[in-house]
């Protein structure tokens, strides 16, 4: 065990807790049977933004460091694979794309362990048209606080597996993981690019009642910088896994994601400022075509595009950055406008901002797409006024019924979450069986009041 | 702790009256924090400006507790307390103190008893407590109001001045202490804060108020510095000051 400072991507809240990277399950339980006084997490890669991955005072499971963060199997007759829990998607995808599978939902960075797809229940650009992670988890094997592992399937035991989905870690530790892969013929993705004048042409081009049903990948980027009638402007891209007839090169599975360029690690603080971000969203903007255009692009540029930087988390400087995702339902696109243009009218540039149409929720309890409108977007951590902003913002969402996804949470407090998710105390109630002496514990379960300190 | 844009959520003020203690809180409380545990010796005296605080957000829970400044054993129980009030502790601001200006102390000791019992020994114990309980929690901020009093020691309040010079000097090395734990101290040094504690007394030059000071002293905990002066220009002042000749020192009117 050493003593280690952590934080999320955000690189805010930064905590110390003892940590250790297991070589075996044995060292897992016998971390759980040493019941430290401030409790157990398991963290993976590190990217939850705020402090899910992270335990002041207690002990943190390195689950991606250690020599069980290793271990892929695919059957490739039935596309099941299984993984360690500290496995990441990029292991998986550098295995099984050559092989003609694809990870089922990835989210927008492949650096994602197995074990926090599932604590998060993250969710991709397909979650209109595939669900999100939990839903292709066929089975998986969990370390209680007991030390006892139990094997979760949906069917055989489905409150405690659904309550692990999106459980943020709390119910106990994931050790290995069997999820159904997609078949793809090609690394490819068909994609059509169409820039979208304002806000209400975006809502409109991503409706249901659009043709957004026929596409399994469909995401917008938004424009929060600009202001007046070219509020809320982007792009929208859409598409699917090229077939073979799509795709004619020799090779159509070779796959070769590389991380090109690092972000510099003494990035002033002030180097994304509002002067430097709007420049970007400008030329974000013009650079897609004016006209919907559809081509081919590789999977690291359609899904992963931020990893193509390593540490761009670094570019906020030592201040570190905040993001923001909530969701509302879909008759809700009027909040939609209304917390747009709070944050353009505050002044908080946003690099990135992203805008999903949501499928039907899973039975996960704390699971957080439901379906409607999910924006995400990314500011500073240091900009004076913030904690009132984002208060009031957080009002706007869960007057309109809608919600935070704690994966990137890092500002919301216990009422919040409570009125965010209804069925709180229902799997607050699954999760002190499975876990009685309350073991799993972090700072955001602290700061949501899922746990005692 | 706290949270990503740095609101602290469980916030405690000894010396719940102190006009600098509170001016800091009033900063420090914002929309996230979830309580405030106000130490008094006087739960009474403190009690309207709990209410102030606590009718500005919907979502904090205040909580009064007394404390005797000046019983140094009895300083561990009373950070258990807070602890059972309000869970972790973000941030604890340290104010309670006692000036004794004016005071014969040839005449009455007991008043110079008491400065260095609350401003010195129970500070440190309550220093040590505090520390002790934010290491195991592997984070933790806190903010001793000490005073520029303690960087060279007038003969008008020799008791003040060196029972802040003596507080100062020991957090300080506290924080020293606590580095790569999670834990840090902040030492604020004011000059002449026009408040209660100085009430009646003359004004001197680069006098400041309350708000001034807790300006400076919360800019201080978001950069997380070491030690802030309020005004700014004392830290160049007292430079000079401190490295006067006894003798030049002596002849000075202050």
């Amino acid at each position: 065990m050493t003593s280690q400072r952590l934080s999320g991507w955000g690189r805010t809240a930064w905590t110390y807790a003892e940590t250790t990277a297991p070589n075996s399950v044995e060292e897992i339980r016998a971390s759980a049977a040493a019941l430290p006084q401030r409790g157990v997490i398991a963290r993976g890669l590190g990217r939850s933004y705020g402090a899910a991955a992270q335990n002041a005072g207690g002990v943190v499971l390195m689950m991606a460091d250690g020599a069980l963060a290793q271990g892929i199997a695919l059957d490739e007759g039935t596309g099941l694979l299984t993984a360690s829990a500290g496995v990441s998607l990029d292991d998986i995808l550098k295995y099984s794309v050559p092989r003609g599978f694809f990870v089922p939902v990835t989210p927008g960075t492949r650096f994602v362990t197995v074990g926090g797809a599932i604590g998060s229940d993250i969710h991709g650009k397909n979650h209109h048209f595939d669900g999100s992670f939990g839903q292709h988890v066929v089975s998986m094997d969990l370390m209680l606080s007991s030390g006892e592992i139990i094997t979760l399937t949906p069917e055989s035991d489905p409150s405690r597996f659904w309550a692990t989905i999106g459980g943020m870690g709390l119910t106990g530790v994931v050790l290995t993981a069997t999820i159904k892969m997609l078949r793809i013929e090609s690394s490819k993705v068909v994609v059509e690019t169409e820039r979208l004048k304002d806000f209400d042409a975006v809502c409109a081009a991503m409706s249901s009642d659009g043709d957004d049903a026929s596409y399994r990948y469909s995401v917008a980027w938004v424009d929060l910088v600009a202001t007046g009638s070219s509020l809320g402007r982007g792009v929208l891209t859409r598409g699917d896994h090229a077939s073979r007839s799509q795709d004619t090169s020799p090779q159509p599975l070779d796959y070769d994601p590389k991380v090109r360029l690092s972000a510099p690690g003494w990035a002033p603080n002030g180097l994304l400022n509002k002067l430097s971000i709007k420049a970007f969203n400008e030329a974000w903007y013009r650079k897609a075509p004016s006209k919907r255009h559809v081509g081919l692009e590789s999977i690291p540029a359609f899904f992963h595009p931020l990893d193509g930087v390593r540490k761009w988390n670094h570019l906020y400087g030592k201040q570190g950055f905040i993001q923001y995702q909530f969701i509302v339902p879909l008759s809700e696109t009027e909040t939609l406008r209304k917390v747009i243009e709070t944050f353009a009218g505050a002044g908080v540039a946003s690099f990135l901002a992203v805008l999903k149409r949501m499928g039907a929720q899973n039975p996960a309890p704390m699971s957080f797409p439901t379906e409607g409108w999910t924006l995400t977007l990314d500011m500073a951590a240091g900009i004076s006024g913030l904690p009132e902003l984002l208060a009031k913002i957080d009002g706007m969402v869960l007057d309109a019924g809608g919600r935070h996804y704690l994966a990137k949470d890092s500002h919301v407090g216990p009422h919040a979450v409570r009125r965010g998710y209804p069925r709180l105390d229902e799997w607050m109630q699954i999760r002190d069986q499975m876990d009685p002496q309350g073991l799993w514990r972090s700072d955001l379960a602290r700061r949501l009041k899922l746990v005692e300190s | 702790m706290k949270n990503g844009v740095g609101v602290s959520q469980n916030i405690v003020l000894f010396g719940g009256t102190s006009d600098i203690g509170q001016a800091i809180v009033e900063r420090l409380v914002v929309p996230g924090t979830a309580s405030l545990v106000l130490a008094s010796r006087n739960i009474e005296a403190a009690v309207p400006f709990g209410e102030r605080v606590a009718d500005r957000f919907d979502d904090l829970d205040v909580h009064h507790i007394s404390f005797n400044a000046a019983d140094a054993a009895a300083m561990s129980h009373v950070v258990d307390e807070v602890v059972r009030e309000s869970g972790d502790i973000d941030i604890a601001v340290v104010a309670q103190g006692v000036l004794a200006e004016g005071v014969d102390h040839f005449a009455n000791q007991e008043t110079m008893i008491e400065v260095a019992n609350v401003n010195f020994t129970a500070t440190m114990a309550l220093l040590y407590s505090l520390a002790n309980v934010m290491r195991r929690q592997g984070y933790g901020k806190i903010v001793l109001l000490s005073s520029v009093a303690g960087e060279r020691v007038r003969k008008q309040n020799p008791a003040y001045g060196a029972s802040k010079a003596g507080i100062d000097g020991f957090a300080l090395a506290l924080d020293h202490d606590l580095e790569g734990t999670g834990v840090s101290i902040l030492v604020v040094r004011p000059g002449f804060v026009q408040t209660k504690m100085t009430a009646g007394m003359e004004k001197v030059p680069f006098s400041t108020t309350a708000g001034k000071v807790a300006d400076v002293a919360v800019k201080g905990i978001a950069s997380d510095k070491k030690v802030v002066w309020a005004p700014g220009l004392l830290q160049w002042m007292f430079l000079i000051l401190k490295n006067l000749p006894l003798t030049v020192w002596r002849k000075l009117p202050i």
